[in-house]
């Protein structure tokens, strides 16, 4: 019993800031009002997100899946280099290479640019994927593929037919991370982005911060925190077991 | 078309194949990590402003960090909240996932409260405690005024003290469910039979976390140093965010004073000479961390 005492009172203390937070937004619905019209509007802001997170989901689960493919399945020159060159991206920290990455997509005509941010974010995101991907592809068995290349399928067809679909909880978890990832980081735009239209939501709501007249709006900066925070409560409830999964298949270890 | 004409042919289109299958991861880590790690080298033996042409001055980048005040306390400053942060946040992890780690009923319920936090973004995070913490507009100064904790408006990022007290508080919330998580795994994969094995043997509670929990979680807590480690030493959002570094450049971090000099002071390459130096710290240190703990 004292157990249940002590849990529930420290869930008191960790939900106790969330659920303040969207109280503190809803109370005044006007909060919501100003914030759509702040800056290039909200709806700006969000899109920009939107595309974001979507590209940076469907680059990281496009590349990994194909990779995650050659390396459990085919041999070929330099695959122990490249796979160790892709975890060597967990080995040096993120903040290092931005201002390289900075410079480098300026030559690429990438600078300001939502592709350019995306493709950074799928660079990020490669050392786990591709690890979590090429571990689903090895524990399909084999004879599932090969039945499907002797009926004359190519090795194409047998990846998109039979063992995408067979490797479908990995693609999730993926996905799932891709997405918190994308939507929820605040130094690259901040780096990579430098014009107000382009801005995804963390960049454009920490701006409200800087206040106007040094009045900071706080109940406008709670309505901005629900609608960066709301979309990852909800999908990290959804989708809790593919995420736990992430952890317990060591790819954090790297 | 012979047997082994046929064979060999298979066995090329299959090199071919794998690699054509590789290629997207290849020219991603080639452009974008690999190309961006060399090019920070180069940018830190040159003069590299924001705009305009860059030349040659090495190695004048790196002979003036020394010289560079802000970068010297930030490295201290930095040291210094990553050793109280790994600290208290192992502790609470760890503390959280013993709590959790039996199958009870309700169980389920607190893990998902403790890691909810982090889900929510970090810079979501840093301005949901940058208004809950404002004595005007959040919650907790007149909660801790109706206990009779205080009489005044308690200035939560107001002194240097407070400001990283508070910044570390912050931390603890968004990152103690993320971490019990990954202990979380470590303890499940000690097999009860250890523990009813110990406790036939007598042994009582205190034992039985320092003789087994502890050595066979061992591999996990490094892990999770190595990451608290890491993280704590690249902190950027919380500073940026929430303290601004102040007061007095009391919170400034490492990698503000790269974002500072890049983007305020338009030195790239001077940017780039201490990224290279932080890239080479970082690198070393996780290398010894991982002989030292595994």
């Amino acid at each position: 019993m004292r157990r249940y005492t002590t849990l529930s009172a420290l869930a008191v203390l960790f939900l106790f800031p969330l659920l303040w937070s969207g109280y503190a937004s809803l109370e005044k619905p006007a909060n919501y009002l100003r914030m759509a019209e702040y800056g290039e509007g909200v709806g700006t802001y969000a899109t920009n997100s939107v595309l974001v997170s979507v590209m940076t989901v469907g680059g990281t689960l496009l590349v990994s899946a194909l990779g995650g493919y050659a390396f459990a399945r085919f041999d070929f020159p330099g695959k122990n280099l490249l796979f160790l060159a892709t975890l060597a991206i967990l080995m040096v920290p993120y903040a290092t290479i931005l201002i390289p990455l900075y410079v480098l997509l300026g030559y690429l005509g990438l600078q300001n640019s939502l592709v350019g941010l995306s493709l950074v974010f799928v660079m990020f995101q490669l050392p786990f994927a591709l690890f979590m991907m090429r571990n689903a592809f090895e524990s399909v068995p084999r004879e599932l593929e090969e039945a499907a290349l002797v009926d004359g399928c190519g090795t194409f067809r047998a990846f998109s037919r039979i063992l995408l679909p067979a490797v479908r909880p990995a693609l999730i978890t993926v996905g799932l991370f891709a997405f918190l990832a994308s939507w929820n980081d605040f130094f690259a735009p901040l780096i990579l982005l430098n014009d107000g239209a382009s801005f995804t939501l963390p960049v454009a709501v920490v701006s409200m911060t800087s206040g106007t007249f040094g009045t900071v709006d706080y109940g406008m900066l709670q309505a901005g925190v629900v609608v960066m925070a709301l979309p990852c409560l909800i999908l990290f409830i959804v989708l809790q077991r593919h995420y736990v999964r992430g952890f317990m298949s060591g790819a954090l270890r790297g | 078309m012979t047997g082994s004409f046929r064979h060999s042919s298979l066995r090329h289109s299959r090199k071919t194949q794998g690699w054509l299958y590789a290629a997207p991861t290849a020219v991603i880590v080639g452009v974008l990590f690999v190309a961006p790690l060399v090019l920070v080298v180069w940018m830190s033996l040159n003069r590299w402003p924001l705009l305009g042409p860059a030349t040659l001055n090495a190695p004048d980048n790196y002979t003036k960090i020394a010289g560079n005040p802000l970068f010297v306390d930030s490295v201290l400053f930095t040291l210094k909240y990553t050793a109280i942060t790994t600290v208290l946040l192992s502790a609470l992890a760890l503390g959280l996932a013993l709590l959790v780690q039996e199958r009870r009923p309700g169980v389920g319920f607190f893990r998902t409260a403790f890691f909810l936090p982090g889900a929510v973004g970090f810079a979501a995070a840093a301005l949901l405690f940058y208004g809950m913490l404002n004595a005007d507009f959040g919650p907790i100064d007149p909660i801790l005024r109706t206990l009779g904790l205080i009489d005044e408006p308690v200035k939560w990022i107001g002194t240097p003290n407070m400001a990283l007290f508070s910044t570390i508080t912050l931390v603890l919330w968004r990152f103690a469910g993320f971490n019990m998580l990954i202990l979380l795994t470590g303890l499940q994969a000690i097999p009860v039979e250890v523990y009813e094995a110990a406790r036939s043997d007598g042994a009582g509670r205190w034992q039985i976390f320092t003789r087994i929990t502890l050595p066979l979680l061992r591999p996990t807590l490094a892990l999770m140093l190595i990451l608290s480690v890491t993280g704590s030493l690249l902190a950027f959002d919380q500073f940026f965010i929430f303290t601004n570094g102040g007061p007095d450049n009391s919170t400034v971090s490492m990698v503000m004073v790269i974002y500072r000099d890049a983007f305020f002071r338009f030195d790239l390459g001077g940017a780039a000479a201490l990224s290279v130096v932080l890239l080479a710290g970082l690198v070393g240190l996780n290398t010894l961390m991982m002989r030292r703990l595994r």
